[in-house]
């Protein structure tokens, strides 16, 4: 029994961090969003050159032969750093072996391809595009595209929570830096315990979502339980960092908001969270066994 | 990350759960806060010792089996899914014993565990004062030098302090150096609740029953050999229980997915006539497996030798939160019966409510998280004991 990471993979999440931060995403991501790929799809080729395309691909077909929670570890950093292109599509639902930049509808979970202006559609014909309130991704319709199996379903979905919790630890550490800095009525404004408060409650929602994220990799749990909570999570750190960060927040100058929008986004991407709810109902109505409470203090 | 358990570990597992099905009582025991039912409370405590099974974790020579963390983990979720009594026995065994084994003499673990194990000595907490609650350093009850006696002299009062109604021993901090400040000049005492000069008065809670009291201290002899941890010491002494209180040992998280599959029956046959309550079914039931989960991480953190330090309080935070999201979605779906006392869901949440409060507020663990964890910046400094007094 050992519920943490190894070394290997967090040495795994530290090179895909320095990798991003060296070729400044932020920057990338905004190029992207404002149309010019070209450095996105640069970015790209050096993060499948790492290997993130054919992660969970076994080792027999070429592939790393890495596990789900492998997969989460990686998928934590993109969300953290803010990875524009079709991630979750070319290495969780259809892992590419080459690198490939591939994109998919998936109804009803996801209705739209995402990033098909770029990325090669894996099946079906693509219709109308349409822009998202996350500005990195360009949403088409597609029709008659290929059915996913569960399993790669389940791969993406798990892979979405992960980017969440990464996005929401993102917004929780740049909202703790400003509030040391930021001072109002001559103190810090995280000296105030209105604002301590709202960020502790955040730490604590995020340091119960990760424990899900994982646990649904290791089949522990359903996917469906760790999209619930890591969309819960990271919309409360999204709400609680605009708040707290006052007007700058609301500016779409400011990065912060390119983290609050595609929180936004993915929360709802891959299935709502009334779809996951519903999904994990289903489960535990057909599984749990019965227990009785002992209290006392 | 690999959560299976060893042959060793499933076969404690499969001991538990056997002993467990052929003991536990068929009928819930009358509350540990009455005469009755804490009779039988301690007789079931006696039971289980008999088997080792009252405190696993311990050294065999003081009533335990050596288990491991994850072994204690393993017995704290049979126990609670058996439906087995709540531990009239939970402040000594959990809060004053791991203090004992860390700064107790041999001689005081040999005299106070081995009854704390069988359940024969109930211990409770004397901490809190009427004057002295969240800010505990503040506290003002007294312990005055007796060379002539080898002891000290224990005045004042101590209130909220939970069994102790009924309780044999109780653990507490007194004021041992009058000159001292805040949190110097504490000293960690062991006293029988039925010495000279002790007076207990229940008070009852929300619910009626006496399940904490006031405890008043008139010129009170404790013995030398009575002491825990050094003369002066006692807030360091102290605080290492605050951290167990916080973190793993008083919620396990067997207890939360007990209730979480309670909860889930009882949307099989009461969903339909309350079909609002779904959402917080699931989330409570998601809301468990995460405590589980994030247990397991602590348990692996701590076997690798780390510690629990400030951590603690997310854990509490997010557990007594949980528990009463857990009971309040239970009551929204007995509908108009939810206010009946005959059910155990009104009992469970009346009990949730305090969970926020207990153990440090909730607000005090968010200051802790915030300062310690986040790192911002600290509050304004409180007044000093002095101060206070002027
Ligand atoms: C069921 C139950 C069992 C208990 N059992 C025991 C026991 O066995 N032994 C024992 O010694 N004690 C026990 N207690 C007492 C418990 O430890 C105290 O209630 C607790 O420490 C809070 O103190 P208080 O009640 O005096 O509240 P106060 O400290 O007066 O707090 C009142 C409110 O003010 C808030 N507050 C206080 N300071 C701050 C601050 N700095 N920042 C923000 N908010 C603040 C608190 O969070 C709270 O909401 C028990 C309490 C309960 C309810």
């Amino acid at each position: 029994m050992k519920f943490e990471l190894t070394d290997e993979q967090t040495g795994f999440a530290e090179a895909i961090t320095d990798l991003m931060r060296s070729a400044d995403s932020v920057v990338v991501a905004r190029a992207w969003a404002a149309g010019d790929t070209a450095s996105g799809a640069g970015l790209w080729k050096r993060l499948a050159d790492l290997g993130l395309t054919a992660l969970v691909v076994p080792e027999e077909d070429g592939g790393l032969g890495g596990t789900l929670v492998d997969l989460a570890v990686a998928f934590e950093v993109l969300g953290h750093e803010l990875a524009v292109g079709p991630w979750i599509e070319s290495a969780a639902l259809a892992p590419q072996l080459e690198g490939e930049m591939v994109t998919a509808a998936a109804a009803p979970l996801a209705p739209y391809a995402a990033d098909a202006q770029v990325a090669r559609l894996l099946s079906g014909t693509a219709g109308a595009t349409h822009a998202s309130i996350d500005t990195t991704r360009t949403l088409t319709e597609v029709s008659g595209g290929d059915p996913f199996d569960d399993a790669a379903i389940d791969r993406a979905v798990l892979a979405c929570a992960a980017q969440l919790v990464g996005a929401g630890e993102r917004v929780l550490a740049d909202t703790v830096t400003y509030a040391k800095q930021r001072k109002q009525f001559g103190r810090e404004i995280g000296s105030y315990q209105a604002i301590k408060h709202q960020l502790a409650d955040v730490r604590i929602a995020l340091d119960f979502a990760r424990p899900l994220v994982f646990g649904a990799a290791l089949g522990e749990v359903p996917v469906s339980a760790a999209k619930v909570y890591a969309s819960d999570a990271a919309n409360l750190a999204a709400r609680t960092g605009l708040q707290v960060h006052g007007a700058i927040g609301y500016t779409a100058e400011f990065d912060l908001s390119l983290w609050l929008n595609r929180i936004r986004a993915l929360g709802t991407a891959w299935g709502t969270p009334a779809f996951h709810r519903g999904r994990v109902l289903a489960h535990i109505t057909s599984t749990a066994p019965a227990g009785s409470p002992a209290e006392v203090i | 990350m690999d959560l299976t358990l060893s042959e060793s570990e499933l076969a404690f597992q499969a001991e538990v759960r056997a002993w467990l099905a052929a003991n536990v009582p068929a009928e819930p025991l009358p509350s540990m806060d009455t005469a009755e039912g804490w009779a039988l409370h301690q007789e079931w405590e006696a039971k289980l010792a008999a088997e080792r099974l009252s405190v696993v974790s311990w050294p065999r020579d003081v009533g335990g089996r050596e288990a491991s963390l994850i072994e204690w983990i393993i017995f704290e979720e049979e126990y609670y899914r058996a439906g087995a009594p709540g531990r009239v026995s939970q402040n000594g065994i959990f809060l004053l014993a791991p203090i004992i084994f860390d700064h107790g003499t041999p001689e005081q673990q040999a005299r106070f565990l081995p009854s704390m194990a069988t359940g024969e000595t109930i211990w409770a907490q004397a901490w809190s004062e009427p004057e002295a609650g969240s800010d505990l350093a503040s506290l003002r009850s007294t312990a005055t030098r007796d060379d002539e006696r080898g002891g000290w002299v224990l005045n004042g009062q101590k209130t909220w302090s939970s069994r102790a109604t009924y309780a044999h021993w109780g653990f507490g901090l007194f004021r041992s150096d009058p000159n001292s400040a805040k949190h110097a000049g504490l000293t960690y005492y062991l006293f029988p609740l039925d010495a000279e000069g002790v007076t207990v008065r229940p008070i009852a809670q929300l619910d009626g029953e006496a399940g904490f009291a006031e405890i008043f201290f008139d010129d009170v002899f404790v013995p030398d050999a009575d002491v825990l941890g050094a003369v002066g010491a006692g807030w360091n002494v102290a605080m290492s229980t605050a951290g167990n209180e916080r973190g793993l040992s008083l919620r396990s998280p067997g207890r939360f997915c007990a209730a979480a599959d309670r909860l889930v029956d009882l949307w099989k046959t009461n969903g339909d006539a309350a079909p609002q309550a779904r959402d917080a079914v699931v989330d409570a039931w998601i809301g468990a497996q995460a405590y589980r989960l994030f247990t397991w991480g602590t348990v692996t953190r701590l076997a690798d030798g780390g510690e629990m330090g400030a951590a603690g309080s997310i854990n509490k935070v997010f557990w007594s939160e949980l528990d009463i999201q857990l009971h309040e979605t239970g009551l929204d779906l007995l509908g108009a019966d939810a206010e009946l006392l005959e059910t155990p869901w009104m009992d469970g949440f009346v009990f949730s409510l305090s969970g926020p409060i207990y153990a440090g507020t909730n607000e005090i663990q968010r200051n802790i998280i915030a300062e310690r964890i986040l790192g911002l910046p600290r509050e304004p400094k409180g007044l000093s004991n002095k101060e206070v007094a002027r």
